[in-house]
Parts: structure tokens; sequence; C-alpha cells
């Protein structure tokens, strides 16, 4: 992609980012999702599209950041168990000092311990390999909400309450010309950029070519004198860290935890992260940020009008891309028309490319 | 800790184990089916088994004995399986491995919601009317319902088994998954192969769906553990090894019974996911420990 098209995709992004809580204020809290649903998908590409492991287990991660950061938060001014037991906010109110002390260090918190977890998890299950590694990790996922429902700290099955906004003289606090939601859309557009940053940057750099040296070939790879684990490991942390402070947001805007239809929510986010980076197109840059735009409007177009189907919607979704899409939306255009692509195409060559591959 | 306090658990939880564990062995025997013939993973495994014990729930519903429900599930999966397929799978078998699980795993959350909008999201079980048995002084409790459902899914086994040794379709089914283009040169049509083994093991997985109805309960959203059970017993035993996938189907609810006596119920499914991750990880340090020596 030429500097000018990257140029002016990211001012539209930044334009969005800055203007949107003025533009649009009711359509907040989707945006914010939009931004959280952009990290999802850049850093499962990073398994999934650069580094050839399709990953289902990326929302340990995010589940865990949710839980961490929320605990953090309440356990810097009250007593965590307290907490939980009485069902959270109704007797316990942060005040704006507890509030903003606390949520810096829960967010580093939330990405660090991830990191950890994925240094622990990742040397051994990225060992196993291709469809084995998918199933492995669907499994932890699973697991992790599992065991996270059994958790009595976190209210278990019951699930938690975050802290609620500061109040000063009994009205919402305002910050960046608004009040909670403002402040979390900001916050996840940061988050937003400097993931979107850091791997462009990572793309371009020696560990981005390992990567890609690993999904065409491992074994190859290594053959090569590339200590491949230690690079699939880092990988992981970097998905890890950015998905750990996108599970700390996304807990404090939606303001209530649960174990296995927030936190850990295989079914839902697990499989949307999948899905949005196949729509754009896995292994470029932006497909995962086209992928999310359009996921999020499918999603919020079928979660306003057909509630109760958006499920077996989402299920078709899945089939329909998977089967007709399965290189994304770019893809396919790539396919269709190479020349916005900047390739050079023969027609001729090209025609005899495909009737090969038909008698194949 | 508890099973040490009271000898007699450990029998009354491998007895339970072993006869859940030949559902979990018929479930497994259909994906590896599906997975040595066709070359897929099939996540909607679980999906077919609890729409399978719907079948046999509204069967009851309606007055009749659930018994009379499984030759129906069997009936409708089979036709469901084949319609899938035309639909939707057989666009993806010749696909790279990880487009056949994500579009399974569609199908799945397909079905799943269906379903939970259909019958609803409460925790339904159908009684047969079988009484139960007491022996070592009242120690060990053995439902008699367990006991014909562990029959019944030993003997759908062997008339499955028995078909694919004997039928045409079943040397076909045979031929294909050793090589598919040696029998399409060979005049096997694969295409109905590949149609007829999905229909297959949905069928098998509907039969084992209206067992677990009647000996335990279903719910819209307890497919998932059964497709990871099952890919587990495969993995354990292998692609077309026959009595290993009975073997480890019953060692499975064996250990399950017996941990979730010893941990807690509410640990049950995590444990089993963890123990999926355990006999993954060990399995490959074990091919890498050969490919070692390869150097």
């Amino acid at each position: 992609m030429t500097n000018i098209k990257e140029l002016s995709a990211l001012s539209l992004l930044m334009f969005f980012g800055i203007f949107i809580p003025f533009l649009a204020p009711a359509y907040l809290t989707q945006f914010s999702e939009l931004w959280i649903f952009m990290v999802f998908a850049l850093t499962w590409n990073i398994q999934g599209g650069k580094m050839g492991y399709n990953t289902f287990g990326n929302i340990i991660f995010f589940g865990l950041g949710m839980y961490i950061c929320a605990s953090v938060q309440i356990g810097y001014a009250f007593n965590l168990a307290d907490w939980t037991a009485a069902g959270g906010y109704k007797t316990f109110v942060h005040n704006t000092s507890q509030y903003f002390m606390s949520l810096p260090i829960g967010l580093l918190l939330a990405g660090i311990i991830p990191m950890l977890v994925a240094l622990v998890l990742g040397s051994f299950m990225l060992i196993l390999r291709g469809h084995y590694f998918a199933i492995g990790t669907l499994g932890l996922g699973i697991a992790a909400g599992e065991f996270a429902t059994t958790m009595d700290i976190w209210g278990g099955g019951m699930g938690m309450t975050v802290p609620v906004w500061p109040k000063v003289d009994g009205q919402d606090l305002e910050l960046f010309f608004g009040a909670k939601r403002n402040f979390f859309f900001y916050l996840t557009f940061i988050l937003f950029l400097v993931t979107f940053f850091t791997l462009r940057w990572l793309y371009n750099t020696r560990f981005g070519l390992i990567l890609t040296a690993i999904r065409d070939n491992e074994d190859k790879a290594e053959a090569m004198g590339i200590p491949t684990m230690r690079y699939k490991v880092t990988g992981w942390l970097f998905s890890a860290f950015f998905m750990g402070i996108a599970g700390a947001l996304f807990g404090n805007i939606n303001g209530y935890i649960e174990p296995t239809e927030v936190a850990f929510n295989g079914a839902t986010f697990g499989v949307y992260m999948v899905l949005m980076t196949i729509l754009g197109g896995k292994g470029t840059l932006w497909g995962p940020i086209i992928g999310a735009i359009l996921f999020q409007l499918f999603k919020e177009f079928f979660w306003t009008y057909f509630l109760g189907w958006q499920l077996v919607a989402l299920g078709f979704l899945i089939v329909i891309i998977v089967v007709f899409f399965p290189e994304g939306l770019m893809g396919w255009l790539r396919g269709k028309k190479p020349e916005w692509f900047g390739e050079v195409v023969d027609k001729k060559a090209r025609l005899a490319q495909v009737t090969i591959n038909t008698n194949d | 800790m508890i099973l040490i306090q009271a000898p007699f658990l450990n029998l009354q939880a491998i007895l339970d184990g072993v006869m859940i564990g030949a559902i979990f062995a018929l479930v497994a025997y259909g994906m590896a089916l599906a997975w040595g013939v066709m070359n897929i993973i099939n996540i909607a495994q679980g999906e077919f088994v609890i729409l399978g014990g719907y079948i046999t729930f509204a069967v009851y519903k309606l007055g009749f004995s659930p018994f009379l429900g499984a030759p129906l599930s069997f009936a409708f999966l089979f036709v469901l399986g084949f319609l899938l397929y035309k639909l939707i799978v057989n666009r993806v078998v010749d696909k790279d491995m990880f487009i056949s699980i994500l579009a399974t795993f569609g199908i799945s959350i397909m079905i799943r919601q269906i379903m939970n909008l259909i019958f609803g999201s409460q925790v339904e079980t159908a009684l047969t009317g079988l009484g139960t048995v007491f022996m070592f002084d009242h120690n060990i409790t053995i439902a008699l319902v367990k006991v014909s459902s562990f029959v019944i899914a030993v003997l759908g086994a062997i008339g499955v088994i028995y078909f694919m040794k004997t039928s045409k379709m079943g040397r076909a089914i045979r031929a294909t998954a050793q090589n598919p283009r040696a029998a399409r040169i060979l005049g096997v049509n694969t295409e109905k192969v590949y149609a007829f083994t999905y229909a297959l093991n949905a069928a098998i997985c509907g039969l084992a769906g209206s067992l677990v109805v009647m000996t335990y309960t279903i719910h819209p959203y307890m497919g998932l553990p059964y497709t990871v059970r099952s890919f587990m017993i495969v993995i354990i035993a292998g692609l077309g090894n026959i009595p290993a996938v009975l073997a480890s189907g019953l060692g499975l609810g064996a250990f399950e019974e017996l941990a979730s006596y010893a941990f807690g119920t509410e640990y049950r499914i995590g444990l089993v996911f963890l123990l999926l991750v355990f006999i993954l990880v060990y399995r490959s340090k074990k091919l890498a420990k050969r490919r070692e020596y390869l150097k």
C-alpha cells in the first residue's frame, strides 16, 4: 500500500477517533467497542495471519486482563471479598483520586500479568502445530472460563461489578467534554493507536520477517538457525499485553464482569477476532482493521433488528465468510482486481494459470 | 480424600464412568469416521448429540417411550447431516483444515442457537421409568437405564462397524479413506461417499444424543464438551483403531467420574478441557522426541 493511501486512511481514522464524541454521541459505546475489536483483530493477526498459528485462546488474556484490572481498581480502595459479597457499588463508592490512582495501575497490571501467563502457556502450547494448536487453545479458553466460574473472590458464576465513575457534588465528573463514556472512548482509541503503530513497526523488523518465515515453513526456518520457539512465544507476549489492556477497558465500559458470557466468551469474542481478521484479509496490516469495521456494522445491524436470532446470523456469517471468502475481502479483491494492488497483470499468463489449476 | 475414605465410591464412579464412556466412544467413532474419510474435524459434533437428545425429548414429551426416540433421532440427524453436507461442508472438504474447523464451528453456533430458541434454555431429561438395582448392601446403585443405554451404544457401534465391513457403501467409504484419488479412478463416487459419511456421522451422534437425554441431562449449550471429548478420544486412539476408541472412551468416562468425585462436579468440564491440553502437549512432546532421534 502506498504511503498516500495509508496516510489518508490513518487520518480518516484519526478524524473519527477525535471527533466522534461530538458527531455521534449516542453511538460512543459502539465506537469504543469498534476500537477494541480492531485491537482484537490486530493482535489475533500476529498469530493467525503472520505466524500461521490459528489460535482460539487469545480470549484468555482478554478475560484475565478484565478481572485483574477490576480487582486492582477495587482492591486499591476496598477489600475485594467484601465488595463481591456486597454485590458491588451499592455500599462502596470510589472517590476521584482513588479512581484515577487505581485505574493506571490496573491497566498496567492487566497488560503485564497476561504477558506472564502467555509466557508460561506459550512455552508448551506453541509446541502444538496446525489444527492441534487450534483445538488445544479452544479447550484452554473454555477451561479458563470454567475455572473462573469457581473463583469465589471474583463472584464465581454470578460475576462482579467494576467501580462506578466518581461523582463530584452529586454530578458525574466531567472529563474530556463528557463523563465516563468519553473518557473510555479516548482510552480505547489510544490503545488502538498504540497497538497499530507497534505492530506496524514490528512487521517491518527482522522479527516480522521471522514470523512470516515460521508461517511459510517452520521446519525450514528452524533449519536456518532461527530459534522459532522463542519468536513464537514473543509474538504471543505482544498479543497478550494488548489483549489484556483491551479486556481491562472493556470491563470498565461494560460495567459488569461475568466469567463465561463476558470475560472468557470463546463462542462470541473468541470467534469474532478470527472472523474479523479473515473477513478483512489475514496476514496484512490493514485487513484486520477493515474486517473489524465491516464486522461491527454487521453486528450492530443484526443485534438491533434481529435480536434473538443474532447468533444464528453470526453462525451463518461464519459459514459464508469461510466458504466464499476464505482469503478475506482483500484477498478476494486482489484476485478480482490485481491492478488495484499495484500488481502487473499479464492476461495471457493469468489465463494459462487458471487453466492449469482447473486441470489438476 | 473422599475416594480413600469410601472405597465403594471408586467402584460406583468407575461403573458410572464406563457406562457414559460408551456414549463418548460412539460419538468419537463418528468423529473418527468423518476425520479419516473427509479429513475434516467436525466441531458441530456435540451439537448433533444435543440435537439428537432434543428429538428424543420431544418424542418423550408427546407421550411415547424415549426408546422410540432413538431410531427417530438417528434418521432425523442422518437427513440433517446429508443436507448440511450438500449445502456447506462439500465446499470445505478439500480446503485447509482450519477452514473446515471454522465452517463447522459456524454450523455449531447456528444449531446451538436454533435449539435455544425452539426448546428454551432449561436443563431437560427424559424419564424411561426403568428401575434401579442396588448391590452390596445399597453401597452401589446401578440405574437400569444406564445399563440399557450402554447396551444400545455397543449394539449401535457393532451395527455401524458391521455395515462398514460388509456393505458395498462401507467398502467404498473405506477405499475413499485410504486414497480418494485411487478410489475415484476405480469408479467410486467420492462425492456420494462424503455425503453419506457426514450423514452417518451425524446419525451416530443423534443416536448417542438420545442415550444422553435418557441417562443424563441436556441443555442447548452443552454441546462443545462432547466435541472436545470425542476429539480427545480420537487423538488418543488414532484414526481407524476401533478397539482403542472404545477403550479410551470408557477410560475417559471413568476418569471424569472419579475426578468429579475427587474435586467436585463444578470442575468437571474444566478438567476435561485441561486433560485435552495435557494430552495434546504430551503427544507432541513425544513426537518431537522421535524427531530428535532422526537427526
